[in-house]
């Protein structure tokens, strides 16, 4: 995979509480203003957010790798894509494909379910795989007309299953076992990673690592690509104009919106305004961010190199053991910036978060050190 | 998709034949409805009187029939078509024509004649079809060239088997499954391996549920057919499974010069004291004692697929019939087997009380021999190979191929491997053999087989005439890539132009014998010389090959001289890396895919 942003632990900070000038007014009426100014999270009421209470799986209870890349929520069984074999969570056991079993390849990058069929794609560092009912049929670009062998991200649209390669989008017909390639000869991809792939009743969305995002119209057959429009990589000069960056790591569309991560902060487009998230004005941990998943048109969850963060349309929480200790933590940022940490006992088993899935009110998360299930408590 | 020539209809009784191949009974047991594969109907059959009432017109080759639970409609899987005909039962007249996969072989309503479902052979999956709204809304992976479906008594689980086995790593043992549909979730839930096995048929599930039944060949591909001699070229065998036994065990059919050839349909009588076989190759229905085999199978640890001592404990008759027995239906008391005699137009009757033929029906069709028709009788029986083991059929599975790769020549173990080929459309591919050493079919089918493949003395010389009648007529099947207009798409015109391109992209001219179109030329893809592509292995006597040709290239993977290609991909990705298979290197994933488009519609 391409190299990873390098963890910088850091306290989480709340941001957009002013405090301004106190140095220049008198101490104590500077001290009774910064005594009222700091009790105002604890007199406001705390915005009542998820709480969850963590179970975390590594290898030492069956995990097959603690480098989790993904998850998806099959029912009530759980497919965890490891570095190191592909594990099935079911009836509290882990089962693990490899390549003996005939998977691609040992580190699966990404994951899809065909709710109709049941049958699991996956997409590895050496192709596509698909499993169903334990049968795994493995397409690569050898035997197949998949365009690259390293799949980072697999969705799938009715009876065609999408890729996001390292060489441009492939399209399977699981029909006719036709195959369509899309790439910069014919779409404005003008880079080539694709990086993840996102399907809605109308729309594919892509994220192009490098190159935006790209539109493909289910309808029309039509590409578009979104793009930063400051073209600038490492500041944001015109937030809210356009894509946050060109370096995007997912996207997600529902209910007709598209949200998209990027390592320099996150997106949401509604089709016609776009509306950016960084850091210094949200409740985001860290810019950078390797998926967004949408619950909704207003919520989503961020996995960020800094922890889980979840965003309900106005206020924001983050999940996480402590960057430096280790201990469990969790904050609650409300729509006026105030952050108010909640008392936990548990948390995902790394803030190093790549992935995640829902389970009815349950979220599974995928991170660096293992995988994670958070079990809702209200 | 699909464009596939017309075929003309004859328009008398008398002009054409039959080939009764599936058959279903009305609950009431008063109607036997007969499918009929080469005439496109169902003759509708009183089953007590043996007369033909009616003939109902269906679609191209039909080769699957089922009935729903309250009999009230019929439906029949038009394999050339790539639809499903309804028929209302009241008024014998089609209602709809549904749309499926690409050529579906098996078809059954479930239980509460809501879904649909069709095994697809070409497209190798389960059309799922919601009845109320037409519409197919899922396809669901099954084994290569799925073609039968059975439904548990229950009408909880659906079994579906395949007559191709999965392409796997080169030379090794062929891997089937039968594939289980839970009918509530419409999922696959379970895959039932079947080690070794290389063509899977008919499946007969008991009254209680419990006893599963699968006919199925286990072809011995990997060591030289010269053990024909020796025993077995296939082993025609049972795999059963259920909570009458552990897991799926595999029983063999046969004896020493007593093969069950081909055993195709099985049906379980009521009370589940007999299991009946049928042999389309050696042309009798078997007779197994369920409880003898039960307890043999329980007695006995270890494997018992390869004894051929095995089947005397439970095999307990063999009932002559006609020639090429395919489907088998039971009535519904057990006392009655009928028998589709495909290729004598007629149903023969057992009577289950002493497993003797009592009655045959004829069911009309032409009775003149023709060449033709002469030729396919010989072509699906095994009376010819040594002790009867097998027949052409039993490697071109209903005229087309096995997706195996075979050890023919006793010239060595492992030396000269060759890929089956297809057989459809041969005139004007002659020479036939990898080798291109037989000049001409008659050469193929005569010596050549009694030599290698049959070990026996095998067709007088008008035998061997109607035999190559029949296999240089086998026809075109319809091709599911071309547009019904016979244009092509923009991405086969892409192909198309890769295909026959005279220079690489950067302009340097390809030699003309190393232009595809050079050697895949003329109607048949074919300049019927032989050719050096670079793809020879140490094992191979010479690095030459026959060209084959393409017509329909897309469905008999896997591909080159000895089927080490998996895929058409592979011929070029894996196989050529010195640009001898034509000039490939040079080409983008994309455009090597065009490439593909193109040969498929060929």
């Amino acid at each position: 995979m391409k190299s990873r942003q390098a963890v910088v632990v850091e306290e989480y900070s709340p941001r957009g509480h002013g405090g301004h000038g106190v140095s220049l007014m008198k101490p104590a009426l500077a001290i009774a203003l910064l005594l009222c100014v700091l009790s105002i999270p604890l007199l406001a009421a705390t915005p009542d957010m998820p709480h969850f209470r963590w179970e975390n799986f590594t290898t030492a209870n069956g995990l097959p790798d603690n480098h989790v890349f993904s998850v998806l929520v099959d029912g009530s069984r759980i497919w965890a894509a490891t570095e190191n074999g592909l594990g099935l969570y079911e009836d509290g056991k882990w089962k693990v494909f490899t390549t003996a079993d005939g998977l691609a390849h040992r580190a699966v990058l990404s994951l899809a379910l065909d709710k109709r069929t049941g049958d699991v794609w996956a997409g590895t560092m050496g192709g596509l795989s698909r499993i169903s009912a334990g049968r795994i049929d493995t397409f690569n670009q050898l035997n197949s007309g998949l365009s690259n062998d390293v799949v980072y991200g697999v969705a799938v649209q009715g009876e065609y299953v999408w890729t996001a390669t390292a060489a441009g989008a492939s399209r399977y017909n699981t029909r006719t076992g036709q195959w369509s390639l899309f790439n910069e000869r014919n779409t404005p991809m003008y880079e080539i990673w694709t990086y993840a792939v996102t399907v809605g009743p109308d729309k594919v969305y892509y994220a192009v690592w490098g190159g935006g995002v790209l539109e493909y119209d289910i309808k029309t057959e039509r590409w578009k690509d979104y793009n930063d429009p400051d073209g600038e990589t490492e500041i944001v000069l015109f937030k809210d104009q356009g894509l946050i960056h060109e370096i995007t790591t997912s996207v997600s569309y529902v209910d007709s919106i598209l949200w998209v991560a990027t390592y320099f902060g996150d997106s949401r487009y509604d089709g016609r305004n776009w509306h950016n998230f960084l850091t210094k004005d949200s409740g985001l941990p860290s810019n950078f961010t390797n998926q967004v998943k949408a619950i909704d048109a207003n919520r989503a969850w961020f996995s960020t190199d800094k922890g889980l963060a979840y965003y309900d349309g106005t206020n924001w929480a983050l999940y996480r053991p402590n960057l430096k200790t280790g201990a469990p933590e969790m904050y609650v940022r409300d729509a006026e910036g105030n952050t108010t940490p909640v008392a936990v006992e548990t948390a995902p088993a790394h803030n190093y978060v790549l992935a995640v899935d829902f389970q009815g009110d349950d979220i599974w998360v995928a991170t660096a050190k293992g995988l994670s299930h958070g079990i809702r408590q209200k | 998709m699909l464009a596939g020539p017309a075929r003309a209809k004859p328009e008398s009784d008398e002009a054409r034949y039959l080939s009764p191949r599936e058959m279903v009974l009305s609950p009431d047991g008063r109607w036997l409805y007969v499918m009929c594969e080469a005439s496109d109907e169902v003759r509708v059959v009183d089953a007590q009187s043996g007369s033909v009432v009616k003939t109902v017109a269906v679609g191209h080759v039909p080769r699957g029939i089922a009935m729903s639970t309250d009999g009230k409609k019929l439906f029949v899987a038009n394999s050339w078509d790539d639809t499903v005909s309804e028929i209302d039962t009241g008024t014998l007249k089609v209602v709809r024509t549904l749309t499926t996969g690409f050529e579906p072989n098996g078809v059954i309503a479930d239980r509460e004649g809501k879904t649909l479902y069709v095994a697809n052979r070409l497209s190798n999956d389960i059309s799922v079809i919601d009845l109320a709204s037409e519409q197919e809304i899922k396809r669901l992976a099954a084994g290569r060239g799925a073609s039968y479906l059975t439904l548990s008594p229950d009408g909880q689980r659906l079994y579906c088997t395949h007559v191709y086995p999965k392409i796997g790593a080169h030379r090794t043992p062929p891997e089937s499954e039968v594939t289980v549909i839970d009918t509530q979730r419409q999922m696959v839930v379970e895959r039932k391996p079947l080690h070794n096995v290389a063509g899977v048929f008919h499946v007969a599930v008991s009254s209680d549920g419990k006893l599963a039944v699968a006919a199925q060949l286990r072809p011995k591909n990997l060591v030289p057919l010269a053990h024909v001699e020796h025993g077995w070229a296939f082993g025609d065998s049972l795999a059963i499974f259920g909570d009458d036994v552990n897991g799926v065990v595999q029983v063999p059919l046969d004896e020493l010069e007593r093969y069950v050839a081909m055993p195709f349909a099985v049906a379980i009588t009521p009370d589940k004291q007999k299991l009946y076989v049928g042999s389309s190759g050696s042309e009798v229905i078997a007779v197994i004692d369920i409880p003898k085999l039960l307890t043999y199978v329980r007695a006995t640890k270890g494997p018992i697929a390869n004894d051929l001592s095995a089947s005397a404990n439970y095999v307990v008759g063999r009932i002559p019939v006609g020639r090429n027995p395919k489907g088998l239906v039971l009535s519904r008391d057990g006392t009655r087997l009928f028998v589709a005699n495909r290729l004598d137009d007629s149903i023969g009757v057992i009577d289950t009380a002493s497993d003797v033929v009592v009655s045959s029906i004829d069911l009309g069709g032409k009775k003149d021999m023709t060449s033709l028709r002469r030729g396919e009788r010989l072509f699906y029986t095994a009376r010819f190979a040594f002790q009867g083991q097998f027949s052409c059929a039993n490697c071109h599975i209903d005229s087309t191929f096995d997706g195996l790769q075979w050890d023919l020549e006793p010239d060595g173990f492992g030396v000269d491997i060759v890929d089956n080929r297809s057989i459809e459309d041969l005139s004007g591919t002659e020479p036939f053999k990898w080798n291109g050493g037989n000049p001409n079919m008659a050469t193929e089918c005569g010596p050549r087989t009694e030599k290698f493949f049959y070990r026996s003395q095998s067709y007088n010389s008008a035998e061997l005439a109607d035999l190559v009648t029949y296999v240089m007529a086998l026809p075109y099947r319809p091709n599911r890539y071309r547009l019904p207009g016979g244009e092509l798409t923009p991405t086969q015109e892409r192909g198309k132009a890769v295909f026959e391109r005279t220079q690489t992209k950067n302009g340097t001219p390809i030699p003309q014998s190393n232009q595809c179109g050079y050697c895949h030329s003329g109607p048949k893809y074919t300049n019927t010389k032989l050719a050096d592509v670079g793809s020879g292995k140490p094992t191979d006597r010479s690095p030459l090959v026959d060209v084959p040709q393409l017509p329909n290239v897309a469905y008999s993977a896997p591909y080159l001289h000895d089927g080490s290609a998996k895929s058409m991909e592979e011929i070029w990705t894996v196989f050529n890396p010195h640009d001898t298979h034509g000039v490939t290197n040079d080409l983008q994933k994309d455009e090597l895919n065009d490439l593909i488009e193109y040969l498929r519609t060929l």
